[in-house]
């Protein structure tokens, strides 16, 4: 596997058993993500797109097939090495923000860090950094009722970044948003990949989202159509 | 520790839903705090009874009296180190429905025999030097607020004077205090003469008689001598060990013990069901937020342990607060003017309240916290 190879399926196949059926939403998918790749995935509902990025999350097991990332394989992890491995390499933006409504905002972008060895000092820091990035650091005691949605989508891409993960998950990370509120997320998605070299991989339903990323994937049925809309 | 202001959080962030449960488990365990102290009070009688102390009391009933020459004769038995004798006289002051333990005795040896009871040798000296001087425990001395030196009236509702009057006048010579927090100074003692001279029943008759014995092993011999002493006289005796007395005495009551278990029992089978029931709609309430939580890579081990942290600790709080609350009650009772064991809250009521605490911790945080461990993280989002 090439080093700029980040994440590689290989083979990759998914059933789901329901009652007497079996559904198969992969069979076989092959696919690579290089570092610094910021790539969306669009398809039409059911298509697989989130059932693909739960596997690249470590939040689901394919059912066959092989998925490498950063040259070792995490399809045979057990639950606790996931884990471990989610805290250590992935950021996740969620659709409705899945932020903590009891824990203001920095105690919120603190969450992936109580998984470290940081001492609180060294942790205040970087939340520090991270609200500062999203430019919230005026609005690190706020709770997220007291936020607007765009706001509190801003504080779970502090979240996502707060301990330098080498992969960001976006699952429809501006369904939840107006037009000119998804604009600033996107474009700070864009900063984050061009700037500081973050790998993205967002799953969309909007074209205008889509051109964002650096290329951009066609799901249906399970199969990719791959069309390249980097400028 | 990282985790504890996560599980703090989740626990206030319903504040009337904590309220309310705190509320439930603070009541029963004043309940328990209380009732316990109850308990421990009325076995106490049995606890601090010595081993080496006989009751000897008329075999029919000891509400049968016996001849005051038996005293002479018990005292004289081998291996009997000291006795006194006791009548019952039903005494009250100033209001009828307020009786008292108050005993006529044998004051020389009284102390000898109850060395439990705390009395200074210059009040002791006073008390057998003065037929009217009477001694009464700190908890009763101050119901009433008698101090040495008063003088006072203590009517009868059994006796009366020869003179037809049914109160006797007697000087107050010494307060005695306990030697354990637990030992009762509910009691007054005074002298057996004074009441023999002037009582209007016929003089000469005891109660019964409370034996001390050189050594707990040599009690059935002595038991024995005793009995065999009396057997076939128009007076027979029963000498028991005074634990046995005390408890056989306290169940006449009914089973105390039983009860005060059931309605404690009752308290916390109650809050099981409370506490439990808040624990599952609260952790149900999270589905979303532990999913995430996962998600970021909390493993289901350590949501476990903080879900049965927020579950221990809940019971904590109204565990604690509830211990305290009855602490603040047993010092109301205490210092009431009612005639009751001293209660105390110690640490074993402390530290079986704690052993409580952390099972109902336990018991009702387990259900949540299983769900909690077992719930995949896709099916969480998705109910988010």
């Amino acid at each position: 596997m090439s080093d700029d190879i980040l994440f590689d399926l290989k083979g990759v196949s998914k059933k789901f058993v329901k009652g007497k059926d079996t559904i198969t939403v992969f069979d076989g998918l092959d696919m690579s993500i290089a570092r610094g790749d910021f790539l969306a995935i669009m398809g039409p509902s059911g298509s697989g797109k989130t059932t693909l990025l739960n596997m690249l999350g470590g939040v689901d097991q394919p059912t066959g097939g092989e998925i490498w990332f950063d040259g070792s394989r995490i399809d045979s992890l057990s639950e606790n090495q996931l884990a471990a491995w989610r805290a250590n390499n992935i950021g996740f933006i969620f659709q409705f923000y899945n932020l903590m409504p009891m824990l203001n905002a920095e105690r919120n972008v603190e969450l992936p860090l109580l998984l470290t060895k940081l001492s609180r000092s060294q942790r205040k820091k970087n939340i520090a950094a991270a609200l500062e990035l999203v430019s919230l650091s005026d609005r690190a005691r706020h709770m997220p009722a007291e936020m607007s949605g765009g706001q509190q989508q801003r504080v779970a891409i502090a979240r996502a970044l707060v301990s330098d993960p080498k992969l960001m998950l976006c699952d429809e990370p501006t369904g939840d948003l107006d037009r000119e509120t998804a604009d600033e997320i996107l474009s700070m998605l864009q900063l984050l990949n061009r700037e500081y070299d973050k790998t993205i991989v967002m799953v969309t339903h909007d074209p205008e989202a889509a051109k964002y990323a650096k290329r951009t994937l066609h799901l249906d049925k399970g199969v990719f159509v791959e069309k390249d809309l980097a400028a | 520790m990282k985790d504890l202001y996560l599980v703090l959080k989740n626990l206030t962030r319903k504040k009337m839903r904590l309220f309310l449960t705190v509320f439930a488990t603070f009541i029963a365990f004043m309940i328990f705090g209380t009732l316990t102290a109850f308990q421990k009070a009325f076995d106490s009688g049995v606890d601090l009874a010595a081993d080496d102390r006989l009751i000897v009391l008329n075999k029919i009933s000891f509400t049968q009296v016996l001849p005051i020459a038996y005293a002479t004769r018990v005292r004289a038995v081998e291996n009997v180190e000291a006795m006194t004798h006791l009548n019952w006289f039903g005494g009250y002051y100033q209001d009828p429905r307020s009786q008292f333990a108050m005993f006529a005795v044998d004051a020389e040896n009284f102390m000898e025999v109850f060395d439990e009871l705390v009395l200074s040798d210059a009040e002791r000296e006073a008390w057998i030097d003065n037929r009217q001087g009477l001694i009464a425990g700190r908890a009763i001395a101050d119901t009433y607020g008698w101090e040495v030196g008063d003088r006072i009236p203590i009517n009868s509702n059994i006796f009366s004077q020869r003179d037809g009057r049914t109160d006797w006048d007697f000087d107050v010579v010494g307060i005695y205090e306990g030697e354990d927090p637990q030992t009762d100074t509910n009691g007054v003692y005074f002298h057996y003469e004074y009441f023999n001279e002037t009582q209007s029943f016929g003089g000469d008759f005891i109660g019964f008689m409370a034996v001390r014995t050189s050594d707990p092993s040599l009690n059935e011999t002595v038991i024995k001598t005793i009995d065999d002493m009396f057997a076939n006289s128009p007076a027979e005796t029963e000498t028991v060990p005074e634990k046995a007395f005390n408890k056989a005495f306290i169940e006449q009551i009914g089973n105390l013990s039983l009860i005060l278990t059931s309605v404690v029992l009752a308290a916390f089978f109650v809050i099981l069901v409370i506490v439990g029931n808040s624990m599952i709609l609260s952790i149900r309430e999270r589905t979303g937020e532990i999913g995430v939580m996962k998600t970021l890579g909390f493993t289901s081990g350590r949501i476990f342990r903080m879900v049965l942290a927020e579950s221990v600790l809940l019971a904590l709080i109204g565990g604690v607060l509830g211990v305290l609350a009855s602490g603040f009650m047993i010092t109301l009772i205490n210092s009431a003017p009612i005639q009751l064991p001293v209660l105390v809250l110690d640490g074993s009521v402390w530290s079986q309240a704690m052993l409580f605490v952390v099972a109902l911790g336990f018991i009702t945080g387990i259900v949540p916290a299983m769900s909690a461990l077992r719930l995949n993280i896709i099916t969480a989002l998705s109910r988010s």
